[in-house]
C-alpha cells in the first residue's frame, strides 16, 4: 500500500473528449498515456515519479478494462528492458523512473533497445531529480539521451504541454524507429493545472496478441554483424527521420519572430523561467508575449540545425538558457554555428551559472546581463533581486542573523523503526569499544548519516551498501566493516550484487538489512517482501530466506526492532562471532508513516465504538530532567525536543515529549539500553475500559492516597501555597 | 511602464513549512479557493526526501481573470515555478526560524509581503543536542520578522490548531484569510476546508482561530537592554523575551514574586520554613531573595530545615563578598547553584520525585486524560550498581561496591532496564519505600562525597572573591556541568574538575573570568569532553610558545 492514495484521483482518467481535467502533472502524463493507446507500462518509483507509479497502481481497474499491462518493475533495468516488447511489435509502452539514478541502472537495457530501434513507440519518462529538494547526484539525464541516441523531450511546465509531449513522444518514436525519452523536472511533476481531454484509446494490438504471434526479426537483435548497421541506421535514418517530425509537427516554438535582432533560445523545461525573468525585466508579459524572439526547444536532443540556423539568421547575437552542466547544447550550437560560418555571437554559461539549478534570480539576472550587452534599452524594468546585496532595499539585504537560521535536514519520521536500529548500532560501538566503517546505501536510513547517529561514510547506489564494503573487509582486520541496505535496494538488486558476492568472496562484513516491509522512501510501494497481503502481486518472501539461499549461513531476523538491548547484543555477537563469510541481520518493523496511516483510524473508530483502547505516549519528568539531552544524542526522534525549564532554579531546557508522539517505546528503550535517566515514562489512556480495570483503578487509588497523604503532608509544611495571582 | 510593475502580476505566495506539517493541504486550500474565484492558479513542491521532516518551500501563483486575448501567445497565463526573491506577495512560516529563512532567502522584504508567521519554535537538531542550551535566540527571529516584511502577521498557530485538535496548515489558512491580503471572502476559505472532506469541524475551529488570531497586533521584539555599569552584561539565559500571552503572564507572575520575596517572604514558603524566611529577609540582598527562598524550600523538602540552615549558612560565605553588586548576582547565582547542587538527583530524590501528587497530576494534563479517565503511568528506570551503593550507609555501601555477587545480580536485573508501573500497587509501594529512605540519606556514601565537593568548590570560590568577583560568578557557574545521571554524570564530574583546575590557574588574569565562561561553554559542547580539551590546550599554547626553552 503506498504512502498516498489516488484512488479519488484515478476517476479523472475516465474524463472523455473535450471534459476538462485538472490535477497534478503525473496524473495527466498517466491520462495522457491512456490516450495513446499505450499497451504496456513499467517503472520503479523514486522522486519525482512515484506517484506515476501510485496512480498507475490505484488506476488498475480502468488499465485492465483497457487491456493495457502494468507491472511495478523491479529496478529501472527491468522496466527499460521491458520495452522489447515494442521491438518486433508495433506496441506502444511506457516506462518511468527518477533520473540519472534509474537510466544509470537501465542504461544497458537503453543501449541495447536504442541500437535496434523500435517498432512501436517507445517513452521512457524520466523524472529528473535536479536542484532544490533533489536527493541525488547532480547529473544531467541529456548525456543518456546523447550517447545511446534516444530522443530527449523536455516540454515546457504546463499540463496541456506535457500530455501534448506525451501523445508526440510515441509518434515520434515510431516515425524515427527511435526511444524517446520525456524528462519532467521535479516541479513540473508536482505541478499543478488542467488540460482538456481527449477519449482514451484501446490499444490496436495488446501484449496478450503479441504473445500468441510470436515474430522476431534477427537484424534487431545486438549481435555483429546486426550492431553495425544499428549505429549506421542511427545517423543515416533515424535521426534524419526524427528532425523531419519534429520540424513539421513543430514541436519546438518560436515566439516573437522579428521583434528584435537579438534572442534566446530555451529548453522547454525552463521556459516558464524565462518568461518571468523577461516579465521582471520588462519585456514580456503574463501570456508570454515577449519582445525578444525566443525558440523554445521542447526537444532537446537532436538538435535541429535547420531550426537553429533560421532563428540566428536575422540576429546579433543569441543567448542559450541550458540549464545543468556539461553545457552539451551550447557545444552543439556552437558546432552548429562554426560549420554554417554563422558570425551570431553565442552567448550560454558565460552569462549564466556554470553549474546548478535555473532559478528565476538565476535567469534574470542571465537574461539581465545579456540585455545590458546587446539591447541596453530594451530592459525597461529593474527587479530588485538585481541590487547589490548592500542595498537596502536589495531582498538579500543581510536582514537575520545568519548564525539564527540554521540547516534542518530530511530525518527519520517519529516512530520510525529503524531510528532504534541505529540506536543500537551505537550502544554496540560502545560495547565493543571499537568504531567500524560503514557502508551506506540509499533509503530512509541513509539520514543515519547525520547528527545524532553520525553512521555511514558512503553511499553507492542503490541496493550496493554491501558492495561498497567489499574492500574494506579484509581478513585478519581486527573488526568487521559494517554495510547498510534497506529491503528496496535488497530486491532492486542488492541480493545479487552484494550478498551474493560476499558469499562468493567470503567478505567477513556485518550486513544489515533494514527491511520496513515497503520501499518506504519512495513513498511506501510494495516489495516481495512486504508483509501484507497484496491482491495484484505476490509479497510475503521473506529476506532470510533469500539470504540462505545464496549461501550465507549467519543470518538472524529480528521481528522488533523496537527492542534496542536486544539488537544491541545481536549487533555485538555479529561483531564479534568467528563464523566465516557475511553476516546477515535483517531487522524488521513497518514503517511507521504507513503503519499510522493504516492504525489511526482503526483505533479512532474502536473508541467511538466503545471498544476498550489504549493510547500510550511517552513523556519527560521535568523535575527529574537535568537537561543534559543526552537522550536526543541517541535518538534524534522529531517528537522529542526541548523547552524552556519550567524550574525557576535551572537554566537549560529540558527535554520534553511532544503531542505528535506515537508511543514506538524507541526512548523507553533507549533510557535502558544506553542507561539513561530515569526521567522517561510512558502514559497509557484506557479509553471504554472493562469492569476488571474500573475495579483495579479503585483498589490502587485508595492505596496510592493512603501512601502518598504522609509524603504530601511532609512536603506541605514546607512548600508555599500557590501564590494567589 | 512594463506589465510586471503595473501589476499585471500573479499573487505570489510561498509557504515555508517541514514535511508532515500539512505545508501541501494548505497550498491545495489556497488553489482551491483561488480556481473558485476564476484566478488561474499553480501551485509546486519538492516534496522528494525533503518531506521526511526538512524544510521545504511550497510555492503558489494566482492570475487574477480578466486579461486574456485572443492575440496572446499563449491562451493561460504562464506562471512560475520558484519564488522569485523580492516578488513574493505573502510568505507563510510555519515556525519562528523558518520565518527567518524565508527572509535569508530574500522571499519576504520589508516593500512587498505579508509575513504570517508562527511564533512557535521546531528546535533544529543542532538546538537539541547541545548539552546546555544550543537554542537559538527568538528576539532575533523576531526581530528579523518585522524588519523583513511589509506586515508581520504573528501568533502562536502551533497551539492554536492544537487547541481545535487540529493541524497547523488549518490555523495557518485562517490567519490567510484573516490578513485580508488575498481578494477572496471568508466563505470562500472555509468552502475550501468543507470540500477537501477530512476532519472539517476541527479544520473549521482551528481556521477560526487562526482568522482572529490575524486581526491582533504581531509580538513586539525585546529591544536589547544596554550594559549597566562595569563589567560584561549577565548572561540571562532563560530570561528570554516573552514572546506570546502565556510566557508574559510567566514574566508577570516572576515579577509579582520577586516582590513578595521583599514585602512577604514567609508567603513564599510552608509554615515550617517561617524563621528561614526571617534569615533570609533579614541577611541577604533583596535581589537575591526569590531564588533564595526557592532554594530553602527545596533543600529542606530534600532533606530536612536542618539541610535548609546549613544551606543559607553556605549561601551567606559568598554573599559576604557580593557588597559592591547592586544587582546582587553572585548572591543570587551562587543561591541557585548551591541549592541545586545540593539537592543533586540519587535514587531517594527520583523516587520522591515520581509518587508526587503533582507529578501525576502532570502526567495526566500533558496525556490530556479526561477528568476520571484511566491512566497508567510507567517508569523506565535502570539503576546502577554504583546508584545504589551510593544510597546506601556508607559502610554497607562501600561494601555492596566492591562485591562481584551483588554486581552481577544488580546486572542480571537491569541489563535492560526495569518498567515500573507507579499508578500500580508494587510500583509506588516500591518507589514510596525507597523515597522513605530519606532519613538515612546523610550517612550515605554519595552525600558524604558530595558534601565535601561542596565545601572545596566554596572555599575556592570565596578565595577567588577576595580579588576577583567576577571570576567567583563564574566558578559558582561551573556547577551548571553537573547533570545527567551514569555516564553523562560522570563525564560532568570530569569536566567540572577540569574547570576548576582552569580557575585555579586563571586567577589573577584580567580576562580570567570571560575566559572561564568559555570553557564553560565549550565543557557544554559534547559529551566525550573534546572541544573542553581543545580549548584548555589552546588556552596553554601561548603560554608554552612565550617561555623558551630551558
Amino acid at each position: 500500500m503506498a504512502e498516498r492514495s489516488f484512488a479519488h484521483e484515478v476517476r479523472k482518467l475516465r474524463a472523455g473528449e473535450g471534459s476538462t481535467v485538472s490535477g497534478e502533472g503525473i496524473l495527466a502524463v498517466t491520462k495522457a498515456l491512456l490516450q495513446s493507446g499505450v499497451a504496456y507500462v513499467g517503472g520503479y518509483q523514486g522522486a519525482p515519479i512515484s506517484h506515476l507509479m501510485d496512480v498507475l497502481g490505484d488506476a488498475h481497474e480502468i488499465l485492465e478494462e483497457l487491456g493495457v499491462y502494468f507491472e511495478n518493475s523491479a529496478s529501472e533495468a527491468t522496466a527499460a528492458a521491458m520495452l522489447a516488447a515494442s521491438v518486433n511489435y508495433p506496441l506502444r509502452g511506457a516506462i518511468t523512473f527518477k533520473s540519472t539514478v534509474g537510466t544509470n541502472v537501465a542504461s544497458d537495457a537503453l543501449a541495447n533497445l536504442a541500437s535496434g530501434g523500435v517498432q512501436g513507440g517507445a517513452l521512457i519518462i524520466v523524472g529528473e531529480d535536479y536542484g532544490e529538494g533533489s536527493s541525488i547526484m547532480q547529473e544531467r539525464s541529456h548525456a543518456f539521451a546523447m550517447k545511446s541516441q534516444m530522443w530527449l523531450l523536455d516540454p515546457r511546465p504546463n499540463v496541456a504541454a506535457i500530455v501534448n509531449a506525451v501523445e508526440a513522444g510515441f509518434e515520434l518514436s515510431e516515425a524515427s524507429s527511435t526511444p524517446v525519452m520525456l524528462q519532467l523536472r521535479l516541479r513540473s511533476c508536482h505541478l499543478h493545472g488542467s488540460f482538456t481531454a481527449k477519449d482514451n484509446v484501446r490499444p490496436p494490438m495488446t501484449v496478450k496478441d503479441a504473445a500468441e504471434n510470436p515474430s522476431r526479426q534477427v537484424d534487431r537483435i545486438v549481435l555483429p554483424p546486426a550492431s553495425f548497421v544499428h549505429e549506421r541506421e542511427k545517423v543515416e535514418e533515424r535521426w534524419p527521420a526524427a528532425v523531419e517530425y519534429i520540424t513539421n509537427h513543430g514541436l519546438n516554438e518560436v515566439l516573437g519572430a522579428g521583434a528584435a535582432d537579438v534572442g534566446v533560445i530555451v529548453q522547454g523545461g525552463v521556459y516558464n523561467t524565462l518568461n518571468r525573468a523577461m516579465e521582471l525585466l520588462g519585456v514580456s508579459d503574463a501570456y508570454g508575449n515577449t519582445r525578444i524572439p525566443t525558440y523554445v526547444m521542447n526537444v532537446t536532443y537532436p538538435v535541429v540545425d535547420a531550426e537553429i540556423l533560421d532563428f540566428v539568421k536575422d540576429k546579433r547575437a543569441v543567448l542559450l538558457v541550458e540549464e545543468g552542466q556539461p553545457d552539451y547544447i551550447e557545444q552543439n550550437l556552437n558546432t552548429i554555428l562554426r560549420r554554417a560560418a554563422s558570425d551570431v555571437a553565442l552567448h550560454g554559461k558565460d552569462l549564466l551559472p556554470v553549474a546548478g539549478e535555473y532559478t528565476a534570480t538565476e535567469v534574470t539576472r542571465g537574461l539581465h546581463a545579456f540585455l545590458s550587452r546587446y539591447l541596453p534599452d530594451a530592459a525597461a524594468a529593474k527587479p530588485a533581486l538585481l541590487l547589490p546585496v548592500g542595498d537596502p532595499r536589495s531582498p538579500f539585504a543581510p536582514r537575520v542573523d545568519p548564525s539564527v537560521v540554521r540547516t534542518r535536514p530530511p530525518g527519520l519520521c517519529t516512530g520510525c523503526p529503524e531510528r532504534p536500529i541505529f540506536s543500537a548500532l551505537k550502544l554496540a560501538e560502545r560495547e565493543t569499544g571499537k568504531q567500524h566503517h560503514v557502508s551506506a546505501d540509499i533509503g530512509c536510513h541513509l539520514f543515519a548519516i547525520n547528527e545524532p547517529f553520525n553512521l555511514g561514510a558512503t553511499t553507492m547506489g542503490y541496493g550496493l551498501g554491501s558492495a561498497g564494503a567489499a574492500a574494506l573487509s579484509p581478513k585478519g582486520a581486527d573488526r568487521r566493516t559494517i554495510a547498510v541496505m534497506g529491503d528496496g535496494g535488497f530486491w532492486h538488486n542488492g541480493l545479487t550484487s552484494g550478498v551474493g558476492n560476499a558469499v562468493f568472496n567470503q567478505s567477513d562484513q556485518l550486513l544489515l538489512v533494514v527491511d520496513n516491509a515497503y520501499s518506504a522512501a519512495t513513498g511506501g510501494q510494495d516489495i516481495l517482501s512486504s508483509r501484507n497481503d497484496s491482491p495484484l502481486r505476490s509479497t510475503k518472501h521473506p529476506i532470510e530466506k533469500a539470504v540462505r539461499g545464496v549461501g550465507v549461513t549467519w543470518a538472524r531476523t529480528v521481528k522488533n526492532t523496537y527492542r534496542i538491548g536486544e539488537l544491541r547484543d545481536l549487533f555485538v555477537k555479529a561483531l564479534t562471532t568467528k563464523e566465516p563469510g557475511p553476516k546477515v541481520i535483517i531487522a524488521q518493523s513497518e514503517c511507521s508513516l504507513n503503519r499510522q496511516r493504516r492504525e489511526r483510524p482503526l483505533k479512532a473508530q474502536a473508541i467511538r465504538d466503545g471498544k476498550r483502547a489504549v493510547k500510550e505516549r511517552f513523556g519527560v519528568d521535568a523535575d527529574t530532567c537535568t537537561g543534559d539531552h543526552a537522550c536526543i544524542r541517541v535518538s534524534g526522534c522529531p517528537s522529542l525536543t526541548i523547552k524552556a525549564n519550567p524550574d525557576p532554579m535551572r537554566t537549560d531546557p529540558v527535554a520534553t515529549v511532544l503531542d505528535s508522539c506515537v508511543g514506538c517505546g524507541t526512548c523507553g528503550a533507549n533510557a535502558h539500553a544506553a542507561a539513561l535517566c530515569p526521567s522517561f515514562y510512558r502514559s497509557d489512556l484506557v479509553y471504554n475500559p472493562h469492569w476488571r480495570d474500573k475495579a483495579l483503578a479503585r483498589l490502587r487509588r485508595g492505596w496510592i492516597a493512603v501512601l502518598s497523604s504522609g509524603v504530601e503532608r511532609r512536603a506541605a509544611r514546607f512548600e508555599a501555597m500557590e501564590v494567589p495571582a | 511602464m512594463s506589465s510586471w510593475g503595473s501589476g499585471q502580476r500573479p499573487i505570489t505566495i510561498a509557504i515555508l513549512a517541514m514535511g508532515g506539517e500539512g505545508g501541501g493541504v494548505l497550498a491545495d486550500w489556497i488553489v482551491a479557493v483561488g480556481e473558485q474565484a476564476g484566478h488561474h492558479a499553480q501551485n509546486t513542491s519538492v516534496a522528494g526526501v525533503a518531506q521526511r521532516t526538512g524544510a521545504t518551500v511550497y510555492y503558489v501563483e494566482l492570475y487574477p481573470p480578466g486579461h486574456a486575448r485572443t492575440d496572446n501567445t499563449r491562451s493561460e497565463p504562464v506562471l512560475s515555478l520558484f519564488p522569485t526573491p523580492g516578488e513574493v506577495d505573502v510568505v507563510i512560516a510555519s515556525e519562528l526560524m523558518e520565518a527567518g529563512r524565508a527572509i535569508q532567502r530574500g522571499f519576504s522584504t520589508p516593500d512587498r509581503t505579508t509575513l504570517i508567521a508562527s511564533t512557535n519554535r521546531v528546535y533544529s537538531m543542532d538546538e537539541r543536542l547541545a548539552l546546555g542550551d544550543g537554542r537559538v535566540d527568538s528576539n532575533t527571529l523576531l526581530e528579523a520578522a518585522h524588519l523583513g516584511s511589509r506586515r508581520f502577521i504573528g501568533a502562536d498557530f502551533m497551539d492554536l490548531a492544537l487547541r481545535s485538535g487540529s493541524v497547523i496548515s488549518a490555523s495557518l489558512f485562517g490567519a490567510l484569510a484573516g490578513s485580508a491580503t488575498l481578494p477572496f471572502e471568508r466563505s470562500a476559505f472555509e468552502d475550501a476546508i468543507r470540500a477537501s472532506g477530512k476532519g472539517v469541524g476541527a479544520s473549521l475551529a482551528a481556521f477560526a482561530s487562526g482568522f482572529d488570531a490575524a486581526q491582533q497586533p504581531a509580538p513586539q521584539p525585546l529591544r536589547t537592554p544596554a550594559p549597566t555599569g562595569n563589567g560584561p552584561v549577565p548572561v540571562a539565559i532563560g530570561l528570554r523575551r516573552p514572546i506570546d500571552p502565556a510566557e508574559e503572564a510567566a514574566a508577570a507572575a516572576q515579577a509579582r514574586r520577586e516582590q513578595l520575596a521583599i514585602s512577604d517572604p514567609a508567603s513564599l514558603v510552608g509554615p515550617a520554613l517561617r524563621r528561614h524566611a526571617a534569615r533570609v529577609a533579614d541577611h541577604f540582598p533583596a535581589p537575591a531573595r526569590s531564588m533564595l527562598l526557592h532554594g530553602v524550600v527545596r533543600t529542606a523538602t530534600y532533606q530536612g530545615p536542618a539541610y535548609a540552615d546549613s544551606y543559607l549558612d553556605r549561601v551567606a560565605r559568598v554573599a559576604a563578598f557580593d557588597t559592591a553588586d547592586e544587582a546582587a548576582r553572585l548572591t543570587t547565582e551562587a543561591a541557585r547553584h548551591i541549592a541545586l547542587w545540593m539537592c543533586y538527583q540519587d535514587t531517594i530524590q527520583v523516587a520522591l520525585q515520581k509518587i508526587r501528587r503533582r507529578r501525576l497530576d502532570g502526567v495526566r494534563a500533558e496525556a490530556k486524560a479526561a477528568p476520571g479517565q484511566l491512566l497508567n503511568v510507567r517508569e523506565y528506570l535502570h539503576p546502577q550498581l554504583e546508584e545504589i551503593a551510593d544510597t546506601l550507609p556508607a559502610g554497607l555501601g562501600r561494601r555492596v561496591a566492591r562485591s562481584t555477587w551483588f554486581a552481577q545480580l544488580v546486572g542480571k536485573l537491569t541489563h535492560n532496564g526495569m518498567v515500573v508501573n507507579t499508578t500500580g500497587l508494587v510500583g509506588f509501594t516500591a518507589l514510596w519505600a525507597i523515597a522513605m529512605f530519606r532519613p538515612l540519606r546523610p550517612r550515605s556514601l554519595r552525600f558524604v562525597r558530595e558534601q565535601e565537593a561542596i565545601d572545596a568548590w566554596l572555599d575556592q570560590l570565596l578565595a577567588a572573591a577576595a580579588t576577583d568577583v567576577e571570576l567567583a560568578r563564574e566558578i559558582v557557574g561551573c556547577q551548571r556541568v553537573l547533570k545527567g545521571y551514569g555516564a553523562t554524570h560522570q563525564h560532568g564530574r570530569e569536566s567540572f574538575t577540569t574547570l576548576l583546575e582552569q580557575a585555579d590557574a586563571l586567577l589573577g588574569r584580567d580576562d580570567a573570568a570571560a575566559t572561564l565562561a568559555r570553557l564553560r561553554e565549550a565543557a557544554l559542547a559534547d559529551e566525550d569532553g573534546a572541544t573542553l580539551r581543545r580549548a584548555c590546550a589552546e588556552l596553554a599554547a601561548p603560554t608554552a610558545l612565550a617561555s623558551p626553552a630551558r
